[in-house]
């Protein structure tokens, strides 16, 4: 044990906390940095898929695939970026903007009908027919305002979901 | 749905664990990240969800997959407060609204409970200032020239054999021979008198592993009542590396179950443990688990058989944690006897992590370390309670060990070490929210 072996200068942690605007503290960065590098058991600099599956947590999360396309291969820097969505700090702004990119596989900086039915998919599993799926998304989508043919895009996710009252934070152990 | 998850309304009740407006979630593992003392209701209720669907899910054998498990009602645990159960007509922005799905997978991401149990902490350096430093440096010395130098000295005269008497590997090095040259002719010549060469063999069992102990200089406590030989029991303990087998077996000769090690463990425990009565497993075959336990059974039966030792974690921990407890040792109808080990990190840090070092590295560790201490207790005796199943059983003997010991509970699968979860678990959360979505569906 004991990765952390290249041990974090003052000027990384405030250069990493530059990159994820300052959302993180500095003991915080320091914490997940050690995270980091427990994760990354073979020292590579970023951690593999292989790795978050080992997590059993992540894992069992039936967005986990997504997710990892996500973060897979991320150096630190990047790692501690993707995660600032969920600081206590962040903005519902950000929030949304994340949500927006679980959705937006491609990053072509729109979500289709195509898109939401993925989503769906991943979270109902065989729970749901793909007909359900369909006429569940439909409808609501008819009710507020859009249609199946429609194109969804930040704003408006922003006007949809800056009303729910996201709940999306997680606490950085800091010892 | 199934009886476990609750039924009619109750995937709503779950989600309302969570947080006070009705997600369409119903998350188990629970929002805090820490492995924490003082839990909300909601949380110890989420949480006793989560352990009861892992625990119901188990070991990852296609054979396991058990289905019964009753756990007590977790409703008691659920204050009504939380519990509001109005199903709301489904928005649009429900269905986009995936946070709490995120905020799990970001949160194990951060810190798990799992990986916590298998984290050796690197010690602190404490000796980095002007007055320490030689200490420590003379410490070096004395750790591995003087208590550890080669066991090749003593080929030289018998002097150094009589200095070396004194060094670790020199002990190490006499024991075996000790051993091995009453072993042998003992084991090969004594045919006949089956009883006396099983004694001898146990006492010499015995006394080599006193000599590992000595070894490493061990100081070992033991507490409690010496375990006695009568059929019909079994004993248990935590799990933190591979010598809580030699400091267990130093007092009594256990026969204990292993996984088949390769390499010259392997070798030893052909040789030597097997006239112990010992029994192997694989942890990479499937139907082993079957095998296996057949012969647990029958060992138990067996008057003159040693006591069986199992660690039912099914791997090592760190030894700040216990992860679930199988429960096999505790479906044999027979006593279990529970026993405690807690190493004192202040002079080594036991805790053999098998990904990361071979087991002779871990050895060669101990070995240069000042003195290997722990604390045994050996605890009452336990019975299965009527109407109890074996995994609250188990759970019961997990709760005394760790609170002896003063270990926290975790409520993983040990063996998740070396396999993935079981997609069970994955389709367990994905059918709670598609029945949420569908049946807020019906609301008008």
């Amino acid at each position: 044990m004991g990765n952390a072996s290249a041990m974090l200068t003052q000027y990384d942690i405030e250069e990493v906390q530059d990159h994820c605007n300052y959302l993180f503290s500095q003991q915080e960065i320091v914490a997940l940095y050690s995270r980091f590098c427990q994760l990354d058991r073979t020292a590579k600099g970023f951690i593999s898929s292989d790795e978050f599956l080992s997590i059993p947590e992540f894992s069992l999360n039936p967005l986990s695939q997504r997710l990892l396309k996500m973060v897979d291969g991320l150096n630190f820097k990047d790692f501690v970026a993707f995660l600032s969505a969920f600081s206590p700090q962040a903005t519902t702004q950000q929030k949304i903007e994340f949500i927006f990119k679980v959705y937006d596989a491609d990053g072509k900086g729109r979500v289709t009908f195509k898109d939401l039915l993925e989503v769906l998919r991943d979270l109902t599993g065989s729970f749901m027919s793909e007909e359900q799926r369909e006429k569940v998304l439909g409808q609501v989508l008819e009710e507020a305002g859009y249609s199946r043919e429609s194109t969804l895009y930040f704003e408006d996710f922003m006007k949809i979901l800056s009303k729910a009252g996201l709940k999306m934070e997680v606490e950085v152990p800091v010892d | 749905m199934n009886q476990r998850v609750g039924t009619d309304s109750s995937p709503l009740r779950f989600a309302a664990c969570e947080s006070a407006s009705i997600p369409l979630f119903a998350t188990f593992i629970g929002a805090r990240r820490r492995a924490p003392p003082a839990r909300t209701h909601r949380q110890i209720g989420s949480q006793l969800v989560g352990r009861r669907i892992l625990a119901a899910m188990g070991g990852l054998d296609s054979s396991s997959m058990e289905t019964d498990l009753d756990r007590p009602n977790i409703e008691e645990y659920l204050t009504t407060e939380t519990i509001r159960e109005v199903p709301k007509k489904l928005h649009l922005s429900d269905l986009l609204d995936i946070s709490p799905t995120l905020t799990e997978a970001a949160g194990a991401i951060v810190d798990d409970s799992f990986t916590r149990c298998f984290k050796s902490n690197s010690p602190e350096p404490w000796n980095w200032n002007i007055y320490l430093f030689p200490l420590w440096c003379l410490g070096v010395v004395v750790r591995y020239g003087i208590l550890f130098p080669a066991s090749f000295s003593w080929l030289v005269s018998l002097s150094n054999l009589i200095s070396c008497m004194f060094c670790r590997v020199g002990v190490l090095a006499l024991g075996w021979i000790v051993f091995f040259a009453a072993f042998l002719p003992v084991h090969f010549l004594i045919r006949g008198h089956d009883k006396w060469r099983r004694k001898i063999e146990r006492k010499l069992v015995e006394m080599m592993c006193s000599v590992f102990v000595a070894s490493w200089t061990g100081v070992i406590k033991y507490h409690g009542p010496r375990p006695s030989r009568r059929p019909q029991q079994v004993f248990v303990a935590n799990h933190t590396s591979m010598i809580d087998f030699i400091i267990l077996e130093q007092m009594t000769a256990f026969a204990v179950i292993m996984q088949k090690h390769p390499g010259w463990v392997g070798f030893i425990q052909k040789t030597i443990l097997e006239s112990v009565g010992c029994i192997w497993f694989n942890r990479t075959e499937s139907k082993d688990r079957e095998v296996v336990a057949t012969k647990i059974r029958e060992h138990t039966q067996g008057v003159d058989n040693n006591p069986l030792l199992i660690f039912p974690e099914g791997t090592c921990v760190n030894n700040h944690y216990t992860v679930m407890f199988k429960k096999g040792a505790f479906e044999l109808g027979c006593a279990v006897c529970p026993v405690a080990i807690k190493y004192n990190k202040i002079f080594v840090d036991a805790f053999w992590n098998s990904k990361k070092q071979s087991f002779t590295t871990h050895l060669a560790q101990l070995m240069t370390s000042w003195a290997v201490v722990c604390d045994v207790w050996y605890l009452e005796p336990q019975y299965i309670r009527p109407g109890e199943i074996p995994i609250e059983f188990a759970e019961r003997v997990r709760d005394m060990i760790s609170v002896r010991a003063g270990l926290k509970k975790v409520p993983w699968d040990g063996y998740l070490k070396y396999f993935r979860p079981s997609p069970k678990l994955t389709e367990r959360k994905q059918q709670i929210f598609a029945e949420s979505v569908l049946k807020r569906l019906e609301e008008k």
